[in-house]
């Protein structure tokens, strides 16, 4: 069994799961590592198993497709699970990959995995945009209330507004009010209407009208107020949130004047979308397109023998993920063989991939941050939330010391620098500079504690599958 | 209805742990953040600069803000720290480094 080809698959959500299912299926040895306790990924998130849910599905959507990854998973006896390995490097050798990862929560104990093959299925995290206020304890990203919801079985607190823009919102806002909490108001940004301009898109794609369709009547039974055309300009409070205040938006995407109003809550979901994680890609040298790792129509990326499948690769939710782990997976056990993949064998997953990705595309052009955001970031607004940059630095940093890109911005304010590497801060500092947001060139993945840099490179590159202390 | 209703959770025993030496319950499988949350605490570290007040934002370990001393070690993630009986947790001042 160990001389078959070796898979590495990095992220356990359901492009990692897809991927990794595809290609045991077709006799390939994989090791599907996860920096979480338990496979899922974002979308199929499962509660703690200390917590003994017994209905965990109350929480989810698509249960029947989870079930047959989980049992798949459990099934497949070519597949080995390593969960809190939180990877932080993949290195490429002159014969094939070392992963490298950090064991168990507190991220210390070294780990390595050999492989002759590597798949970045590490998904994505959320986007937002600053405003004033949006550092206040009880204002949480979208996903990030999801996420405490879905795995930890607990809200932030009992009255929440939902606001931005994107798709997430609506799961986000019908979960937490299934969960007891009343929420006030969901704010979209976009514009309903745009929505009719799309309906040759949207019509290709029943399965997501009605899934939209099942989200508005949710709304209605949680008596879910929509506030389409808004955004939130400020969020109030002193050691913690205690009101919003929204307001219209034009057609232009301003504040429209004088329509300004305030939502008491004690929680704030925000988030403007979604970006790719692309660290482990870039320090493997792969291509990297705007903010997304290039791949082809096999979902290869143009380092050889480096897969990469799901939000790495673009956002576009879970269905995509499954479609783009399938195929990477078949690719991989194809090429892995010494084959050349038959594209046939696959052409009905193409097709609801391509499909997917066109829908996509049509909803990106309705859910977009409103087009005059950055007015709402005053110059005492602060922008890099690890390093409390402010709005009125960084205007300095472009106006009055010439800067004009975020590296500069970034050298002269150290927005950015802090602890999330700014992963945080990123959008918004290209947004007040005036410029595109690039990939950003992280050197890791994560913190990494100098004793275990330094021994890095030094295990053995046999390829093998249990992972070694290094 | 609560979360926990919702999905029917049947937890193990709950378990004490301190924060700032004050007992608080916790569940087995909970993160640091998920127990404080449900004792009703939203954050747990003020900022190194203007030393204000933070907790969970992205609930999933991208962004450092949930940052927070468990049992002597500063700058621990409660997000994806998972809480152990007889925790010590204490609010994080700064860089977590001066206490
Ligand atoms: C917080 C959050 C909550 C979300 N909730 C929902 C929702 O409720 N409904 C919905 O439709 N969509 C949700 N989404 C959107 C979601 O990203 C996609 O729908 C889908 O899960 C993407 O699948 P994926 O396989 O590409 O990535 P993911 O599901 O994101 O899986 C990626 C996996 O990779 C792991 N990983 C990442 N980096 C590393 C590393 N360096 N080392 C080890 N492991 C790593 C992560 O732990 C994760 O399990 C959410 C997104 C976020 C960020
Ligand atoms: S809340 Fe973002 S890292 Fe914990």
């Amino acid at each position: 069994m160990t001389d078959r080809p070796h898979l590495a698959v990095i992220g356990a959500g359901p492009a990692g799961l897809a991927a990794s299912l595809a290609a045991a299926a077709r006799g390939i040895r994989v090791t599907l590592i996860d920096s979480a306790a338990q496979a899922g990924g974002q979308f199929y998130r499962q509660p703690a198993s200390g917590l003994g849910a017994r209905r965990p599905k109350a929480l989810h959507h698509q249960w029947r497709t989870w079930e047959r990854l989980r049992d798949g998973l459990a099934a497949a006896d070519t597949i080995h699970q390593l969960t809190d390995h939180h990877v932080w490097c993949v290195e490429r050798r002159s014969e094939g990959f070392a992963v490298h990862a950090l064991l168990g929560p507190e991220q210390e104990k070294p780990a390595t995995v050999h492989a002759d093959a590597v798949l970045l299925a590490t998904g994505g995290y959320e986007k937002v945009l600053p405003f004033p206020g949006w550092t206040l304890p009880g204002v949480v990203t979208a996903g990030g209330a999801q996420a405490m919801l879905k795995g930890g079985l607990v809200v932030p607190g009992r009255t929440a507004v939902v606001a931005g823009t994107g798709p997430l919102l609506l799961p986000v806002a019908t979960g937490l009010a299934a969960a007891g909490v009343e929420v006030a108001a969901l704010v979209e940004s976009a514009d309903p209407k745009a929505f009719a301009r799309k309906a040759t898109a949207l019509a290709a794609q029943p399965g997501k009208v009605a899934e939209g369709a099942q989200y508005a009547a949710q709304l209605l039974r949680h008596r879910i107020r929509f506030i389409p055309r808004h955004t939130v300009v400020e969020a109030h409070g002193d050691a913690r949130l205690d009101a919003v205040t929204v307001a219209a938006l034009d057609k232009g995407g301003r504040v429209r004047p004088g329509t300004a109003r305030r939502i008491p809550c004690d929680t704030l979901a925000v988030g403007h979308g979604m970006l790719p994680h692309t660290d482990l890609a870039e320090s493997l040298g792969c291509r990297i397109d705007g903010l997304k790792v290039y791949v082809d129509d096999e979902q290869r990326t143009d380092v050889p023998g480096v897969w990469a499948a799901g939000e790495t690769t673009g956002i576009g939710g879970s269905a995509l993920s499954l479609a783009e782990g399938h195929i990477a997976g078949r690719s991989i056990a194809a090429r892995l063989t010494g084959t050349e993949p038959d594209a046939r064998a696959w052409v009905a997953v193409d097709r609801s991939r391509t499909r997917t990705r066109e829908f996509i595309a049509a909803l990106d052009t309705v859910y977009a941050p409103p087009a005059h955001w950055t007015d709402q970031v005053t110059d005492d607004t602060v922008v890099c939330r690890c390093e409390e940059v402010t709005g009125g630095e960084i205007r300095a940093a472009v106006a009055e010391l010439g800067a004009g890109d975020v590296r500069t911005v970034k050298l002269l304010t150290r927005a950015g620098m802090g602890w999330c590497q700014g992963r945080m801060c990123e959008p918004a500092v290209a947004g007040l500079t005036g410029c595109e947001q690039q990939a950003a060139r992280r050197l890791l993945a994560r913190p990494v504690p100098l004793g275990v840099l330094a021994r890095a490179g030094e295990s053995s590159p046999e390829p093998s599958g249990e992972p070694e202390a290094d | 209805m609560n979360p926990r209703e919702l999905v029917r959770a049947q937890p193990g025993p709950a378990f004490t742990v301190t924060l700032d030496g004050r007992e608080i319950e916790a569940l087995p499988g909970q993160t640091v953040a998920a127990a404080l949350w449900a004792a009703g605490v939203t954050s747990w570290r003020t900022t190194r600069d203007a030393g204000r007040p933070r907790g969970v934002f992205c609930g999933i370990g991208v962004c450092f803000d949930c940052l927070v001393t468990v049992n002597d070690r500063p700058n621990q993630r409660a997000c994806l720290i998972p809480v152990r009986p007889g925790d010590a947790i204490r609010t994080q001042e700064g860089t977590g480094h001066h206490d």
